[in-house]
């Protein structure tokens, strides 16, 4: 009668087929964090990084991210790949929401972590000023190795769970509003230590 | 205000056939190419009635994935077939020529070799060229220098033109083609990595010659890049341009006459597909091309196929130049030994107060060239890239105007796909490889 | 001084350059279009606002603004350059007709500095939104910096 017998008769050797056991929530976690796809949101140069990255000698898809998803409404990590300038905020903000939920966010590229070199009237400096960001990864522009290293960041902190946890609590979505940094009138000098 | 109306670009974008004048009209249907008011007639505008609104006006971009980046096009179709079609760009603005005014001419490399991150080598060129003239210093640039800048243009060239084999196949379907493509550009890019210590936006070609000397072992490296790539385009052909599919879905698509693409201040191979051979690095030679030996690929029909076909061959000819700069390398210095512009070599600041100095204040302040304004264009992958920068007499331009290949070459879109299938629009777009780094920069 | 078609002609490194003034531009581009130059490879503008004094033949008055055209001769190989001289506010004839391809170029210019050349088909802004205040690339109009931020790390 069934497995709970089998094993009251015979012990572990009863059991015909593997199992394993394991919490519903960490098996849905697991799960996301292996087979995310990506929203192809090439802009600039990272883009085609991003795609080096999806080829053949980096060869993206180990990490069950191969199938870069043309709709947003099929993707789960959007890889902001590039300077965002002040043109293509809205349409980013856009494309994010059309995203379906659960949705993470790479800013991959200092240009699109903070502006990069491009500190001035066109680009948008940090895309976290329009989308929540999740994992930034630096370099200008990254190289795969950096990009797939940040892949790798953003599945643990999938699996987790810890992300989605801090979105809810802050009200989900990216209401980030940043604001000029107040400028102290007096300069503050800058103490170094001492022995 | 909603998301809608954010993105939405007002007169930019493609009006609506009922709210257009007839003049408007017929200039967005083709007359503008010095056609005859009878020609332009007999566009048959009356076909389609205005008021019957027979026709659909659909947006494509600035996300989508075979737009090569952030182009957005409008393209208003009857049934299937396009009329009319508008590119809205500046999606990728990055106030390029504005930053460029803030940095030396020592750092300006950083930014222009952002512009096309296909070639970024060719723009660090066009930028050197330009300084080096206005600095009246550019018959005394090394001979090693020059070769060294002709080698890694020419395997910048190779690595661009693979780049776009990849995506042209991408976005035709051929999706083992893009694979393929990738892998060889690796091949070139890791030579880069080896030599300038980056994979893109090198920096390396810089006023007065070059970053660094060449790595030790390098002509091995440039030979096994090449006897891997030449068999591979062998491939290339069997997989592609012999195959009926391939040659069905783009022969006759895009076809652009060799008047309309001089009118529309066409270059490169979007030029030469017409018949007109038109390559700078033969007709005003730049560097040492006079002294090689390649030839200039033309199309004859001015479709998608022949743009294909001629950048196919033209990673050829780049490995025919290679193969001849390898045998001609000359040995010597890689940078002008003018103190104006070059900083000391990195063991005489350790031990020269000078030196460190001199460093110092390149790196800082960078170096003043003098008034003046000049253009200077090269060949680049895409077509003539011309560099204008005007001097006041700093160390920072006064004014950077990049003439970029693509964002000329872009205007052709319209008239390319004119009458044309709305699928064959992707292939218009792929076979024109416009990188939108550089249209908006 | 030599004059092509009538405008005072110049060199710039090795390079040939004519001046002409607004009114001359578009009649001295025409005589040039017919004597071979056929393309119009470039054309941009420059905002001399904070750069008064430059170097110009005689008879050429500096004005703020000048708009610069780069044509290209196909069959003889040669470059020439028009510089047009240009107040604030003054807008020049639209190369439109003769060379269609000035279409996006004029547009750049337009938006980048506000110079609104006449019988263009389409003039509107190509490279910044539609709503955009200004023209970013006038030597008046700031770089539009902003302080780097950073933020306090709690953890």
């Amino acid at each position: 009668m069934g497995l709970l017998q089998d094993v009251l008769d015979e012990g572990f050797s009863g059991i015909q087929h593997n199992f394993i056991t394991a919490k519903l929530e960490d098996l849905v976690r697991w799960s996301r964090a292996r087979s995310s796809w990506p929203a192809s949101f090439g802009l600039a140069c990272c883009a085609i990084e991003m795609m080096a990255t999806g080829a053949a000698h980096y060869d993206i898809s180990r990490f069950g991210m191969e199938v870069f998803r043309a709709s947003p409404r099929q993707a789960d990590i959007m890889i902001v790949a590039g300077r965002v300038s002040q043109k293509m905020a809205p349409v980013l903000r856009q494309v994010y929401d059309q995203m379906m939920e659960p949705k993470w966010v790479i800013s991959m590229g200092v240009c699109a972590s903070s502006g990069g070199m491009f500190n001035n009237y066109a680009i948008v400096q940090g895309v976290d000023q329009v989308v929540p960001v999740d994992v930034y990864a630096p370099g200008c522009p990254p190289t795969p190795e950096t990009l797939i290293h940040a892949i790798e960041t953003l599945h643990g902190l999938i699996e987790t769970g810890e992300l989605l946890k801090r979105r809810s609590a802050s009200g989900s979505g990216a209401n980030v509003h940043v604001e000029a940094a107040p400028v102290p009138a007096q300069p503050v000098p800058v103490m170094l230590g001492t022995r | 205000m909603s998301l809608v109306q954010q993105t939405n670009e007002g007169g930019q974008e493609l009006g609506a056939r009922s709210e257009l004048t007839a003049k408007e009209l017929l200039r967005e249907v083709g007359s503008v190419l010095r056609m005859s008011e009878a020609e332009a007639a007999a566009l048959a505008l009356d076909e389609i009635d205005p008021t019957t609104d027979q026709t659909m006006i659909i947006n494509m971009g600035p996300q989508h994935p075979s737009t090569h980046g952030v182009l957005r096009l409008m393209l208003e179709l009857q049934g299937e077939t396009v009329l009319r079609c508008k590119p809205i760009i500046g999606y990728l603005h990055t106030g390029m020529e504005k930053t460029a005014e803030q940095l030396s001419y020592m750092q300006g490399g950083t930014n222009v070799t952002r512009m096309d991150y296909l070639s970024p080598l060719n723009n660090e060129l066009v930028f050197s060229l330009a300084v080096e003239k206005l600095l009246g210093i550019e018959g005394d640039i090394p001979e090693r220098a020059v070769w060294m800048r002709m080698l890694l243009s020419e395997l910048n060239r190779m690595s661009s033109h693979l780049l776009f084999m990849a995506t042209n196949g991408m976005d035709l379907g051929a999706v083992s083609m893009m694979i393929y493509g990738w892998r060889e550009r690796e091949q070139v890019l890791r030579f880069f990595q080896k030599v300038t210590g980056l994979r893109m936006n090198h920096n390396f070609i810089r006023p007065g010659g070059v970053a660094a000397d060449l790595t030790p072992g390098w002509r091995d490296d440039v030979l096994s890049i090449l006897e891997e790539v030449e068999p591979r385009l062998d491939e290339y052909d069997v997989l592609m341009t012999g195959q009926p599919i391939w040659r069905e879905r783009l022969q006759g698509v895009g076809v652009i006459t060799q008047q309309e693409a001089i009118a529309l201040s066409a270059t490169g191979p979007t030029l030469r597909c017409t018949g007109l051979p038109w390559d700078l690095r033969r007709d005003q030679p730049y560097l040492r091309y006079d002294e090689l030996d390649f030839d200039v690929i033309v199309g004859s029909y001015g479709d998608a196929f022949d743009r294909y076909a001629i950048r196919l061959n033209e990673i050829r000819e780049s490995i025919r130049i290679v193969r001849q700069i390898l045998e001609r390398m000359p040995s010597g210095d890689y940078r002008i030994q003018d103190k104006k512009v070059t900083p000391p070599p990195r063991a005489r600041i350790d031990e020269s107060m000078e030196a460190l100095i001199h460093h110092f204040k390149i790196f800082t302040e960078g170096f003043k060239v003098p008034e003046g304004e000049v253009y200077v264009a090269i060949e680049s992958p895409r077509g003539e890239i011309g560099c204008y920068i005007v001097s006041d007499g700093t160390s920072t331009p006064y004014r950077m105007h990049m003439r970029a290949p693509s964002f000329v070459n872009i205007q052709c879109l319209p008239h390319m796909m004119r009458g044309g299938l709305v699928a064959d629009a992707v292939a218009v777009i792929s076979s024109v490889d416009p990188v939108l780094g550089e249209v908006d920069r | 001084m030599d004059l092509l078609h009538g405008c005072p002609t110049g060199d710039s490194r090795g390079q040939a350059t004519v001046f002409a003034s607004v009114e001359q531009y578009l009649p001295l581009v025409k005589k040039l279009a017919d004597d071979g130059y056929n393309m119009c490879s470039d054309l941009t503008a420059v905002d001399y606002l904070t750069h008064p004094g430059r170097a110009l033949p005689e008879g050429v008055e500096a004005k703020r603004f000048e708009l610069v055209v780069n044509l290209l001769s196909l069959d003889d190989r040669k470059r020439l350059r028009v510089r047009v001289q240009l107040e604030d506010g003054q807008s020049a004839p639209s190369l439109f007709d003769l060379y269609p391809g000035t279409e996006a170029m004029e547009r750049e210019v337009f938006d980048m500095y506000g110079i609104a050349f006449t019988n263009h088909p389409d003039l509107t802004r190509i490279l910044m939104p539609e709503d955009w205040d200004g023209h970013p690339l006038r030597k008046d109009y700031e770089l539009g910096q902003i302080p780097v931020q950073f933020k306090q790390v709690n953890s």
